[in-house]
């Protein structure tokens, strides 16, 4: 019996990768260890290792080949009993073949992004080109370094790792060690220096490797960046960025899935964004590092890697403050932000085929809210529910209940909805994961609910 | 007087073959005492005496009820404030410290009315009345505060050191924390960054024997505080922290040593702080005895008034002062009491810089 290898995952969010090259050729006699492929995935290129003895009998996909499924067969290996030359004798697969998705990948993330409306603050006819969100951040950081002398990146692992995550990707290249910086494993330590050197006047953007980690470092970025100001009857200014992954990923469990945007909202002095696609990620952190006050940029490790339609003009920034309608409607309106306006579309299409007409609104920034956009989507719709990745004790949709109940009350026909994860920590298990976060179904089901249906 | 290791070199040698190492790596000078001109010594005086006379006042006002919430009074350890910030640049080198930041913003010579008009949050404050004792800044002055997180300001002080180097000024950043903040993670994560990256920083550690209630010994394990930074390859220096002139001396070898391009340096400074920890700590944890003996001893103030007789000053120009300083702090008292309260209008503004 051949044994077959299969497209391994090697982060925990990929879905997919790219065959970059075979170092093994059909008859060759593998041992365990030997290399046999590198593999580029979203945030690396990895070597693939054989775990078992044999000879490569048939490689089924041709390196080169992109979008190659997790799971995939990729190539057989004869055991030692059997004879390399009794493999029927088959060409590898060409790319196309390979891609098309055979089995659909279990993961909370839908692969092709729902349609989203154009933003109406751009010139019809503006060209676009399709880009990730991970480039879209990386392309903010790199036009804004290239404007501004005084902008610097550090973090763990930014510069010649070339990111965790790959965010800043090229950065070091371009701008050498002085300008991104590597840091040691220090999270209090750099949001301090960062913060010191934002009062000193420099435009520091902070990566965290991910929001988790800024738990050591939350006392800078609220008692030291978000208050200064305030403290020094406006003498100190502390314009800096701290941004990073943050909400759930993929099966890291609780200590690495949690949403902070409730946390930093809360507090005066900050301002939050948490955007959902990479024209957003783009435009949003270009304001960020432009903006006087202290940012807190809220990313989200599943939206690296999926690409969106960016305006490709030269200098897209957008305005800090500004929630956006990403579908109308007129039923109900789902409010959201980060992945979750993901998930909001999805289910705005679900109920779309039930009759059901939803305004799906991307808030984009927390903090300062949009409280106008909000009130007056849902003056219009009268029916609202906030869909939230994250627990809804103390939550965002807390805070948009609250206004809602205080400032549209004469617009409800219902009760405001909190559609969360469920409130408990992260459970590890897929199916327990699968069962805690929000997802269009659940969010579906949280409007039919609310409509009656 | 300063005592530095290097000036005992007899231990070092008797030492194991790792501490040889570090004794082989490139020391700082040993400091000696500043060799003050009669107007410079004057001058010293005349600022720790202002220090000496407005934390007084501040103490009195705080009682009548005019200062509100934490007070953390400096009487004691002026000569530290004094005898480093006569050694910097103005305008050039930057200072940031801890809440007990009264005396570090007159050694800038900062109006004495804005800042006890801040005690007392007034709107003529230097932070319009809405920082207090703990938060005070100048950023005319480079004076970057004013922190109440213990230990924050040494990373933030970091983060300065990195601005100067960043942009190539020349500027140095002297970080004052206490011997309390000593013991804060933050400060080793700073301390390694600054000497990975050779960052123009000075850590001055004024030890004044207690952290609120708790004294160095029972809360230190390393109690000798200048050697917190050698495992980072820091060199320490311990000083006289009561003689203004032996602090001055520091300050110009650790300044030497930074503007060399050689990295952070980290000065402890042994100085006492005469009234509690804040004006409601009623200092149980040391007797009367001890602070009495300390005052009569070493005080910094007495120290360079004998020196400025022994320089052949006469008493009455000395008394001149001493009057010129009571006038001034008076005035300051006065003001502060009398100037309005911030407008309510002022409740909103400065949260953040821009509008959105």
């Amino acid at each position: 019996m051949a044994i077959e290898l299969k497209m391994p995952a090697l982060s925990p969010t990929m879905e997919e990768g790219t065959l970059a090259r075979w170092l093994v050729k059909e008859g060759d006699s593998v041992s365990s260890g030997d290399i046999l492929a590198e593999i580029e995935t979203d945030k690396a290129t990895m070597e693939f290792e054989a775990v078992d003895e044999g000879t490569v009998s048939q490689i089924l996909v041709a390196e080169g080949t992109d979008g190659v499924k997790v799971g995939t067969v990729i190539a057989l290996i004869a055991g030692e009993d059997e004879s390399a030359e009794a493999a029927p004798a088959a060409k590898p697969v060409p790319s196309e073949a390979v891609a098309a998705p055979a089995v659909e990948v279990p993961g909370p993330v839908a692969t092709t992004a729902p349609k989203i409306a154009a933003d109406p603050a751009l010139p019809a006819g503006t060209a676009m080109a399709s880009v990730t969100v991970r480039e879209a951040l990386r392309d903010a950081m790199a036009e804004e370094m290239r404007a501004d002398d005084r902008i610097f990146v550090m973090g763990e692992e930014v510069a010649e790792y070339q990111g965790a995550y790959k965010v800043t990707q090229g950065l070091l290249e371009e701008f050498g060690p002085r300008r991104v910086i590597d840091t040691p494993i220090t999270e209090y330590g750099f949001a301090g220096i960062g913060t010191g050197a934002a009062m000193g006047g420099l435009r520091p953007v902070i990566e965290f490797m991910t929001f988790n980690f800024a738990m050591q470092a939350i006392d800078h970025i609220i008692n030291s960046a978000a208050k200064t100001n305030y403290m020094s009857g406006g003498q100190m200014r502390c314009p800096i960025v701290f941004r990073g992954p943050n909400g759930a990923a993929a099966r890291v469990g609780a200590q690495h899935s949690q949403n902070y945007a409730p946390w930093y909202a809360s507090v005066p002095g900050l301002i939050v964004i948490s955007p959902y696609d990479a024209a957003d990620a783009k435009g949003l952190l270009k304001a960020a590092i432009r903006c006087e006050d202290p940012v807190v940029f809220l990313e989200n490790e599943l939206m690296y890697g999926r690409s969106f339609d960016v305006p490709a003009v030269d200098d897209y920034v957008l305005p800090i403050g500004k929630a956006r309608i990403v579908r109308e409607g007129s039923d109900v309106t789902i409010v959201s932000y980060s992945i979750g306006v993901g998930f909001a579309l999805e289910a705005a299409e679900k109920l779309a085929g039930e009759g059901i007409d939803a305004e799906v609104i991307d808030l984009r920034t927390i903090r300062p809210l949009d409280k106008a956009a909000v009130l007056a989507s849902l003056a219009k719709t009268n029916r609202l529910v906030i869909a939230e990745e994250g627990w809804a004790t103390c939550s965002v949709g807390s805070e948009i209940s609250a206004i809602c109940m205080e400032e549209g009350f004469d617009d409800l026909d219902a009760p405001v909805l909190r559609i969360a994860n469920e409130d408990v920590p992260m459970p590890y298990a897929a199916n327990l994961e699968r069962a805690t976060l929000i997802n269009a179904d659940k969010i579906a089901a949280g409007v039919k609910t609310l409509l009656g249906r | 007087m300063a005592k530095s290791p290097a000036s005992k070199p007899s231990k070092t040698k008797a030492a194991s073959v790792s501490t040889d190492a570090i004794a082989n790596r490139e020391r700082p000078a040993t400091p000696v005492p500043y060799k003050a001109s009669k107007e410079e010594l004057l001058e010293f005086y005349r600022q720790m005496l202002l220090i000496r006379r407005f934390e007084e006042k501040a103490g009195q006002l705080y009682g009548l009820g005019l200062i509100g919430g934490f007070c953390h009074l400096y009487i004691g350890q002026e000569a530290v404030a004094i005898g480093l910030q006569s050694a910097l640049t103005s305008g050039k080198d930057s200072v940031i410290t801890g809440y007990r930041d009264h005396g570090h913003m007159l050694a800038y010579g900062i109006d004495p009315n804005i800042i006890m008009a801040e005690l007392t949050g007034r709107a003529a404050g230097i932070s319009r009345g809405k920082g207090g004792s703990m938060h005070m800044f100048s950023t005319e002055h480079k004076f970057y505060g004013g922190h109440g997180i213990v230990g924050a300001q040494v990373s933030l002080g970091a983060g300065l050191a990195f601005a100067h180097k960043y942009n190539n000024d020349g500027g140095v950043c002297l970080a004052y924390f206490g011997d309390g903040a000593a013991n804060q993670g933050q400060v080793y994560e700073s301390f390694n960054m600054a000497e990975l990256w050779k960052l123009p920083i000075i850590f001055v550690i004024e030890n004044n024997q207690y952290a609120m209630g708790t004294s160095v010994n029972r809360a230190s394990a390393e109690d000798q505080l200048y050697r917190r930074g050698e495992s980072f390859r820091i060199p320490g220096l311990q000083v006289d922290g009561m003689d203004v002139l032996a602090v001055r001396g520091a300050a110009e070898v650790a300044l030497d040593w930074v503007r060399g391009g050689k990295g952070p340096i980290l000065l402890e400074m042994k100085t006492y702080r005469y009234r509690g920890h804040s004006m409601s700590d009623p200092a149980k944890y040391r007797s009367r005895e001890e602070v009495q003996s300390v005052r009569e001893k070493s005080d910094p103030i007495d120290g360079c008034k004998e020196d400025l007789l022994k320089m052949g000053v006469a008493e009455d120009e000395l008394k001149a002062i001493e009057k010129e300083i009571r006038a001034i702090v008076n005035a300051s008292a006065e003001f502060a009491e009398q100037a309005p309260e911030p407008d309510l209008s002022e409740l909103y503004t400065d949260v953040l810089v821009e509008t959105y």
